[in-house]
């Protein structure tokens, strides 16, 4: 079985963020980086088909510039087993659906049993580029996803679903997934399997060495800014009546009702 | 903001990569749950298990034990990294556990007791403490009274350990004893099961510092083991405890590298945030200074740490010089950094809850453990002696 797992690079979670210089986007200049942390359950989603059957195979993929290379390392770490690393200008930080072609490209020529993406990413946040992919290549998606079991010729989730109700749905291979965080507990890259990642092959490509064009983005932004500070909130105290009656009087006040 | 690293001649992209699987480890294992193994003085068994499975535990050890066949350089890693967590009790732990209960067993035991032993170990089931110190017994080794006799095919073992980190909760201890002669030849090292008849847990030490690591008093009433528990060859323990040293002394020096490294970047954010007088502290001059005197410290210290590192990994005749000094200027310059930054937080810092005091706290025993100042100053010393006897 080969499994894909779509992997993006994102900004660390602790890293503080300044906005460039034309206001368009945050300062990537001695930040640090990691992988996006939805996509880290869905390598280890995959990982774990691996564990259970040695004949599996796992291979990353991500768009991004030259520093996308220490995650996918990371990864080759954590035992996936080769890389697929889009580096192109214009693909990078493109709008969900260019990326999601260029993926859909990668996958074409994959041609994997599985596919493995997060959710969303840490700093899209749009959850857009899962089912744009699986539509793309045509195959069945599940978003959400806590929970896998991989069988003969499908693929059994559970989705998470609004007011913690749980979805179970099989999908037949070839399929899509996009896991949701805390669906399992993702392992760290050892030593050996860091020395042993040295060995695994990273595979550089281009959007035109995939045979896609135009994949520049068709959304610009136009400004990046961070929320304008307010300068003061009111905490109510007392009884519940009295702080019941004390935001009445505020809603009033301010003429909100 | 952060003190950036200058870049080091001592790693490589893969030592860098293993740095940043650590670093996630202490940013999801440790920094949330610090406050609560501190309070508990002691950390999950759980905790040895996930570092086990990351591999944290067996980084010098042969492959064929579940090691990764690494040198002392991956250990300042991990260290470094460990220590960074909020809880140097945590990082004590663990690495009371992989290099000081473990490293004799791997190089001079037979593979009967590294299976039983080490492999386990290594993969965090069981866990291990090193037990030398005495109450009459310390930094002189050779005075250790804990008496092993031979009877039959078995060791019978009365005596009394004590500061035994992991103690309380070993599974096995890594144990000195006496089976010959007064003195350093008497000694022998052996692998001692804690399930055995006889044995007891004294007294839960409370300690200053390092809190969340268990630290105890061992107690030892006739108790057998079988003689092939021995490790190498009898008499000869005191040698391996010396030998073996090195890495403990490594492994502090490592953790006061991280630890001044966490203080700076802690020092330097509050330094940037915080305003007396209409300006921000780092605005001072005289704080830049210092924070330039820190930042200056903590890469001479890295410096001298990494160079022990390479000639301990190299068996080098110079390592134990080396790690004798690294270890002397770090216990001095973390103890050192932990005053100043505490200074940097004025009132702030001495209030419980930030990790300004418990890092005061868990760097004071720096300059005592793994060999006191005292005891690496004479090994400096009696080197410089036997230097200039052989010009």
């Amino acid at each position: 079985m080969k499994v894909m797992v779509c992997l993006k690079q994102v900004p660390h979670q602790d890293a503080k963020l300044d906005i460039n210089s034309d206001g368009t986007w945050i300062q990537e200049d001695n930040i640090k980086f990691e992988i996006n942390s939805y996509d880290t359950y869905a390598l280890e989603e995959a990982l774990r088909i691996k564990d259970a059957d040695a004949d599996t195979e796992v291979v990353v993929v991500s768009i991004g510039p030259d520093r996308v290379t220490q995650a996918l390392r990371t990864a080759l770490g954590m035992g996936a087993d080769r890389a697929v690393h889009v580096n192109d200008a214009e693909a990078f930080g493109s709008d969900a659906l260019c990326v999601a072609k260029v993926l859909a490209a990668v996958a074409k020529a994959e041609s994997p049993d599985l596919i493995f993406t997060g959710l969303m990413t840490d700093d899209g946040n749009s959850s857009a580029v899962p089912p744009m992919l699986a539509e793309l290549i045509d195959v069945p998606s599940a978003t959400g996803v806590l929970h896998t079991e991989a069988a003969n010729g499908s693929l059994k989730v559970e989705r998470e679903l609004e007011g913690g109700a749980i979805e179970v749905v099989e999908l037949p291979k070839p399929c899509l997934a996009s896991i949701q965080t805390g669906a399992n507990q993702v392992r760290y890259a050892s030593l050996k399997g860091i020395m042993q990642a040295k060995k695994k092959p990273i595979d550089v490509k281009t959007a035109a060495d995939l045979g896609v064009s135009d994949v520049a983005s068709k959304a610009t932004i136009d400004k990046v800014y961070s929320p304008p500070k307010n300068a003061t909130a009111d905490i109510l105290s007392g009884s519940t009546d009295e702080i019941v009656s004390g935001l009445m009087g505020k809603i009033k006040e301010l003429g909100v009702l | 903001m952060s003190l950036t690293r200058l870049p080091s001649i001592y790693f490589s992209d893969e030592h860098e990569a293993f740095r940043k699987s650590v670093r996630s480890f202490v940013e999801r294992e440790i920094r949330p749950n610090a406050d609560a193994w501190e309070a508990a003085g002691e950390v999950p068994r759980a905790l040895y298990r996930t570092a086990g499975e990351a591999g944290f535990l067996g980084l010098r050890y042969g492959e064929q034990w579940g090691g990764s066949g690494q040198d002392f350089l991956a250990t300042c890693v991990l260290c470094e990294e460990l220590a960074q967590g909020d809880s140097v009790g945590t990082a004590v732990a663990l690495l009371a556990q992989s290099e000081f209960a473990l490293s004799a067993l791997a190089d001079e035991a037979n593979d009967e007791l590294k299976r039983a032993w080490l492999a386990p170990a290594i993969r965090g089931e069981l866990i291990g403490a090193i037990g030398v110190s005495e109450p009459a017994a310390g930094s002189d080794v050779a005075s250790i009274a804990t008496r092993a006799r031979r009877d039959g095919g078995d060791y019978v073992i009365s005596g009394q350990k004590t500061y035994i980190t992991n103690g309380p909760r070993a599974d096995f201890v890594t144990l000195a004893v006496r089976t010959g002669e007064p003195g350093p030849r008497g000694i022998s090292l052996v692998v001692f099961p804690t399930d055995v008849k006889g044995f007891q847990v004294g007294r839960r030490l409370d300690k200053l510092g390092a809190r969340a690591s268990d630290t105890g008093e061992l107690f030892f009433d006739d108790c057998r083991v079988p003689a092939s528990n021995l490790i190498g060859e009898e008499g000869r323990g005191m040698q391996y405890i010396l030998s073996h040293f090195g890495g403990e002394r490594l492994v502090i020096a490592a953790f006061a590298v991280g630890i001044m490294q966490r203080l700076i970047d802690i020092g330097l954010d509050y330094a940037h945030e915080r305003s007396a007088f209409g300006s921000k502290l780092l605005e001072f001059q005289t704080w830049r200074h210092r924070f330039a005197d820190m930042a200056t410290r903590l890469e001479a210290t890295r410096g001298l740490t990494y160079q022990a590192a390479r000639l301990l990994s190299d068996a080098h005749p110079g390592a134990d010089l080396a790690v004798s000094m690294a270890k002397l200027d770090a216990a001095a310059s973390v103890q050192a950094v932990a005053a100043e930054v505490m200074q940097l937080h004025g009132g702030f810092g001495q209030i419980e809850g930030s990790p300004i005091p418990r890092y005061y706290r868990d760097v004071a025993g720096f300059s005592i453990g793994a060999g006191t100042s005292e005891i690496m100053r004479e090994i400096i010393s009696r080197a410089l002696v036997k230097t200039k006897e052989l010009r």
